[in-house]
């Protein structure tokens, strides 16, 4: 195709005013522009020493916390939904018949590698009883492999730690239970 | 030449170096400290006294980089000249320090003496250099050497595209530069720059009230001399991957970027000195030498230091307002627009020199009227240029005249 072929439409620039031909009056006008920069808030956390501020903290999908109910027993049924809706495959249950007359299984064992995790709250979305949720911890470190995999009584202690700020989603949201 | 006054040129030289190199690793912090408030994030603010908590705002981070830099690998590519390749960033180093032998940092010290010896000390590492504006000149123009030598030694695509940019960048530029130092030696009749300095003081006029063409002619010069943003197609590091100094590391690269931050230090020295005035400021300094007292001498230091601080920091800010310019319109601004400026500049100063008195007697004596007058002109002149040739983005394929018209 040449260069003065009919189909090419050549766009015109936009015309520039007298204040662009000046250049000088742009300039100043980028230059007051940086300069507000300069001395305006900044945006930038000091994240160890000042914590960011989570916005909805009932929406963010951090580390992963096991739900306890009012008698403070585990609230999982064992019902594995968590762990075939993860497309991760990160979540290992092993089931056992249940102590409590109210439910005929609960998970013997609970573990979630963190590292495989991908934190995209499939498992919260499938739990029919809510008894897993993603928490707004997100700052999450290990010193080794085997120390980023969670068992059940790590999730029920992250409950703990959280619960006081971050209250069970069911009653906020219109849960199930 | 007696002992005590080479004892004092050595304390000089090593007070210039100290300084120099201590003042370009702490103009790195600056420029990212500028650099993150511009874009409203903090900044380098951790690093502090080394084994403590203490952080000290980020002041030691200048030392963790230079450690960083040092203990690097130095590596050498296999497909470059090695003895060029080498020798690149130690001419570039050595040219970008020379000229500050005959740049004044100051007036001088009240006299006092050593061991019965009057000494006298003119606070600039080579007094009275006769050609001092002439040999700024030639150090900066052998500056190019060392981007062009990095760029050919290390035979690459990239790098010699740089060092190629370069040398047609700076060429380019030297002569808007040369004719804005020519304005201001017309004006003074000397190459000194401490009589550039001066005659300022005495007269109270700074050059940049006289000729403001050509303080703007020479700050874009000094700005593309510099290779400072908009200017910095040589490096380009989105396009060229840092130019010439890409294929290099550890403190050869370190060597190339003190280099480019004492240009960007010359320059503002020069624009301090040659247009603002040195170490003058109205009603601070004075302007004489002879009854020259402690408090005076420091103050005119101070002076000068804070003006040359103030043009880094314009530097710098112009760095976040500005984006780069094409090639193409880079030498248009240079030969279309900056070239022509500078010689108006020249011609108008030639005249004012030569018929000072007339033009005096014709305004009624009154020295406001002439810079009314070189301001007017100098307004008239921008205009013109700004009408007659804007950098049009216009990307099209050229077509005939005839077809046009």
């Amino acid at each position: 195709m040449k260069p003065n072929d009919p189909a090419i439409k050549w766009l015109e620039d936009p015309k520039l005013g007298l204040a662009g031909k000046m250049y000088v009056p742009l300039f100043v006008q980028g230059l007051t522009t940086t300069a507000r920069h300069l001395f305006s808030p900044k945006i930038t956390v000091d994240f160890p020493e000042v914590r960011p501020k989570i916005h909805n903290p009932l929406i963010y999908r951090g580390v992963h916390r096991l739900n306890k109910d009012a008698a403070g027993r585990v609230k999982c049924v064992a019902c594995f939904l968590c762990a075939t809706a993860c497309p991760a495959h990160c979540i290992d249950i092993v089931a056992a018949p249940s102590p409590w007359p109210d439910r005929e299984k609960y998970p013997e064992s609970f573990t979630i590698d963190e590292l495989r995790c991908i934190f995209c709250g499939m498992c919260e979305e499938a739990c029919p009883v809510d008894a897993i949720e993603l928490t707004s911890l997100f700052d999450l470190t290990g010193r080794s492999r085997e120390e980023m995999i969670f068992d059940k009584e790590k999730l029920l202690s992250v409950f703990d730690e959280t619960v006081d700020a971050e209250p069970m989603q069911s009653a906020a949201v219109g849960g199930t239970l | 030449m007696s002992f005590v006054e080479f004892g004092i040129a050595l304390v000089k030289i090593a007070l210039i170096l100290f300084a120099l190199l201590t003042g370009a690793a702490y103009l790195v912090l600056l420029e990212r400290w500028i650099a993150a408030w511009v874009q409203d994030r903090r900044g380098p603010n951790r690093v502090g006294i080394p084994f403590t908590k203490i952080k000290m705002f980020g002041l030691g981070q200048p030392l963790a980089d230079g450690l960083k830099m040092i203990f690097k690998e130095e590596y050498t590519p296999s497909h470059v000249d090695k003895f060029l390749y080498t020798l690149a960033p130690i001419s570039i180093m050595a040219a970008a320090i020379i000229p500050f032998a005959v740049i004044p940092f100051g007036s001088v010290l009240p006299p006092f003496s050593i061991a019965g010896e009057a000494i006298n000390i003119q606070l600039v590492l080579a007094p009275n250099v006769d050609v001092g504006m002439i040999f700024v000149f030639a150090m900066g123009s052998i500056a190019v050497y060392g981007v062009i030598l990095g760029g050919w030694a290390s035979n690459n695509k990239y790098s010699f595209l740089g060092g190629l940019r370069s040398s047609a960048q700076l060429i380019a530029y030297e002569l808007p530069l040369g004719l804005g130092i020519l304005g201001v030696v017309l004006a003074t009749g000397s190459l000194r720059l401490e009589d550039i300095i001066r005659q300022q003081a005495d007269t109270g006029v700074w050059n940049v009230i006289m000729q403001p063409i050509g303080f703007l002619v020479f700050m874009v010069a000094s700005f593309a001399e510099s290779a400072r943003l908009p200017f910095d197609l040589p490096e380009a590091e989105q396009e060229l991957i840092g130019g010439y100094h890409t294929e290099y590391s550890g403190l050869r690269l370190l060597l190339y970027l003190i280099a480019e931050f004492l240009h960007m230090v010359t320059a503002a020295f020069l624009i301090s000195i040659l247009f603002l005035g040195g170490w003058h400021l109205w009603g601070v300094t004075g302007s004489g030498d002879e009854s020259i007292t402690w408090v005076t001498a420091l103050l005119r230091v101070a002076v000068l230091l804070a003006k040359v601080f103030g043009m880094i920091l314009f530097f710098m800010l112009v760095r976040w307002s500005w984006p780069r310019f094409r090639f193409d319109q880079l030498m248009a601004l240079a030969w279309k627009v900056m070239l022509p400026l500078g010689m108006v500049n020249l011609a108008i100063m030639a005249v004012v020199v030569e018929y000072q008195t007339q033009i005096l007697r014709a305004l009624g004596g009154s020295q406001a009227a002439l810079i009314a007058l070189m301001w007017a002109i100098a307004i008239l002149a921008w205009v013109i240029a700004g009408l007659i040739s804007p950098l049009a983005t216009d990307n099209r394929p050229r077509v005939e005249l005839s077809d046009r018209l």
